[in-house]
């Protein structure tokens, strides 16, 4: 059992803040990095694979300092996000060569077995330069499970696989979870993590916005208030039977048309909402919501 | 202190990619200017010299250690997967030596051997001239190595500095100001081809100098690149 811990580190390029003051503790289990683009989750798993120094705090694995330790990649399997790799060898003759660079005994066997893990027996002995994105991934899976390692670190693992090789990835690693690794991947894809991961850890900004049970976490994100701009052919009539209800907190009609609505129960809104318009005999336009980018999502997260 | 499986990958990477090409160009040209001379001038010892000194050791011989070295750290480096050798449990002066291992075989290949076989077409009577020039092309290789392999850890240009660094100092300063030999590995080699060959390639310059800037540039190149290489970042597009 290994856990990484990240103790007050922050992270600076010239004046602009990476990741700023964040402490947490990676345990076994599968723990998903959540937050959106630019957030800091790379470097975050460059510091946590030795691969950036801190500015400041330190970054250990088991009590060890994971920067400018060569060792560590004896119990670290890492899976980066870039998708350049040794194009000129075959995905087999890839994740030998890594077996042999641990020292592994049987490094054709070893590599064998972890191909066929990620399923990719069939494909092995083809050039690496002619795999979809997919492929690389799980190839990529293959040369950092190689050395049966109780640390995985997995940047947007999930990128450019098709759906069952989505799934499939996402069993092996609740799997590797549940065989006591530690395993943390990064997502800004809320449905991703939570479908794999029971613990979660956002972050924004650079920033630690959050952190524990992915069902806490969600009910945080589907709870906030949702924005919402509504056409209707009777926007008046509209705005006063939604303000009846007690899912909406405010309804506003905009001087160019239509009305903003807030709303602070999104599941009940989007029940209530069509009903309404049954009821009343107002046609819907057009129901837009105005704050849905992930970041909004976020933001409400390290304001609440 | 060296990893076959990275002397491997090095070796298909280096032939992987267009620059393995123009090494095979480089040698051919020297070899075959060589024939030409020889065939045109005969055994003319001034046109062997200026043959093997300002093509050999100038010119083709620092551009096969460029070509080389830069092709096996460089390219890695710059597209991040230089980290599938990082992330493994191995002395990153390891790594180093072993890419360096790949390069020096080049220079031997490309440029030694080439040299060897250009010495002894321009001058088949005098063995001690090739065997001087491939000596010389050797040592002086191995340091261009170490120099190229250093820039390539320290900046993403180092295809364009090390061409720089060549024409400038070894190629214009070192032919217009004498004092430049103390610091040249161009003259350097020139010395070690001096004693071997019995020539007098570049004046008043000691061979313990030569041998010790040889043996300083070599280590200090090679374990300062390994140093580098132990604190690689690396980040995504964040």
């Amino acid at each position: 059992m290994s856990s990484i811990v990240i103790d007050h580190v922050s992270r600076w390029y010239r004046n602009v803040v990476a990741v700023n003051d964040v402490s947490m503790t990676i345990g076994p289990g599968v723990t998903g990095l959540l937050g959106p683009n630019g957030a800091g989750k790379t470097t975050l798993i460059a510091l946590m694979s030795g691969f950036l120094a801190p500015s400041t705090g330190t970054v250990t694995l088991d009590g060890e300092p994971l920067w400018r330790n060569e060792e560590v990649y004896r119990k670290l399997g890492l899976v980066p996000e870039r998708e350049a790799m040794f194009d000129y060898l075959t995905g087999r003759q890839f994740v030998v060569a890594c077996a042999e660079l641990h020292g592994l005994a049987d490094a054709g066997a070893a590599a064998q077995r972890s191909i066929a893990l990620i399923e990719m027996t069939e494909a092995q002995d083809r050039s690496i330069s002619t795999y979809s994105k997919g492929m690389r991934q799980r190839i990529k899976m293959a040369s950092a499970l190689v050395h049966d390692p109780a640390v995985l670190l997995l940047d947007e693992p999930f990128n450019g696989m098709d759906p069952r090789q989505r799934i499939h990835l996402m069993e092996l690693l609740r799997t590797m979870g549940a065989e006591g690794r530690t395993v943390l991947f990064s997502s800004h894809i809320l449905e991703e993590v939570e479908q794999v991961a029971r613990q979660i850890e956002v972050v924004v900004s650079g920033r630690h916005a959050a952190s524990g049970d992915f069902g806490a976490i969600r009910r945080l994100m589907t709870d906030r208030p949702n924005r919402f701009v509504l056409r209707t052919a009777d926007d008046r009539l509209m705005a006063s039977a939604l303000l009846a209800d007690p899912s909406v907190r405010g309804a506003r009609l905009r001087s160019e048309g239509g009305i903003e609505v807030e709303a602070s129960d999104f599941g009940r809104f989007s029940e209530v909402l069509p009903r309404l318009a049954r009821e009343h005999g107002v046609r819907l336009h057009e129901v837009t919501p105005t704050d849905e980018s992930l970041e909004s999502v976020f933001s409400y997260l390290v304001s609440s | 202190m060296i990893s076959p499986t990275i002397v491997r990958l090095g070796a298909r990477s280096i032939f992987g990619r267009w620059r393995g090409v123009l090494l095979f160009v480089l040698p051919v040209i020297l070899v075959g200017l060589s024939v030409l001379i020889r065939a045109l001038v005969g055994e003319d010892t001034d046109a062997a010299e200026g043959t093997l000194y300002g093509l050999g050791l100038v010119v083709i011989l620092p551009l096969v250690a460029l070509l080389a070295t830069s092709g096996l750290l460089a390219p890695e480096i710059d597209d991040g997967s230089i980290s599938y050798l990082l992330a493994k449990p191995i002395s990153r002066h390891t790594i180093v030596i072993s890419k360096l291992v790949v390069a020096l075989a080049c220079v031997v290949v490309f440029g030694t051997i080439p040299m060897l076989l250009a010495g002894l077409v321009l001058l088949p009577g005098s063995p001690s001239f090739a065997v001087g020039f491939a000596v010389g092309s050797l040592v002086g290789g191995a340091a261009y190595c170490a120099i190229f392999a250093l820039l390539s850890v320290m900046t993403k240009h180092a295809v364009v500095i090390g061409l720089i660094y060549l024409l400038i100092w070894e190629g214009l300063l070192g032919g217009l100001l004498d004092g430049v030999r103390w610091l040249s590995i161009t003259r350097w080699s020139a010395e070690l081809v001096d004693q071997i060959a019995s020539l007098d390639l570049v004046d008043d310059l000691p061979l313990a100098y030569a041998v010790i800037a040889f043996a300083v540039v070599i280590g200090a190149g090679t374990w300062r690149t390994g140093w580098r290489l132990r604190a690689f970042n690396l980040t995504g597009d964040e």
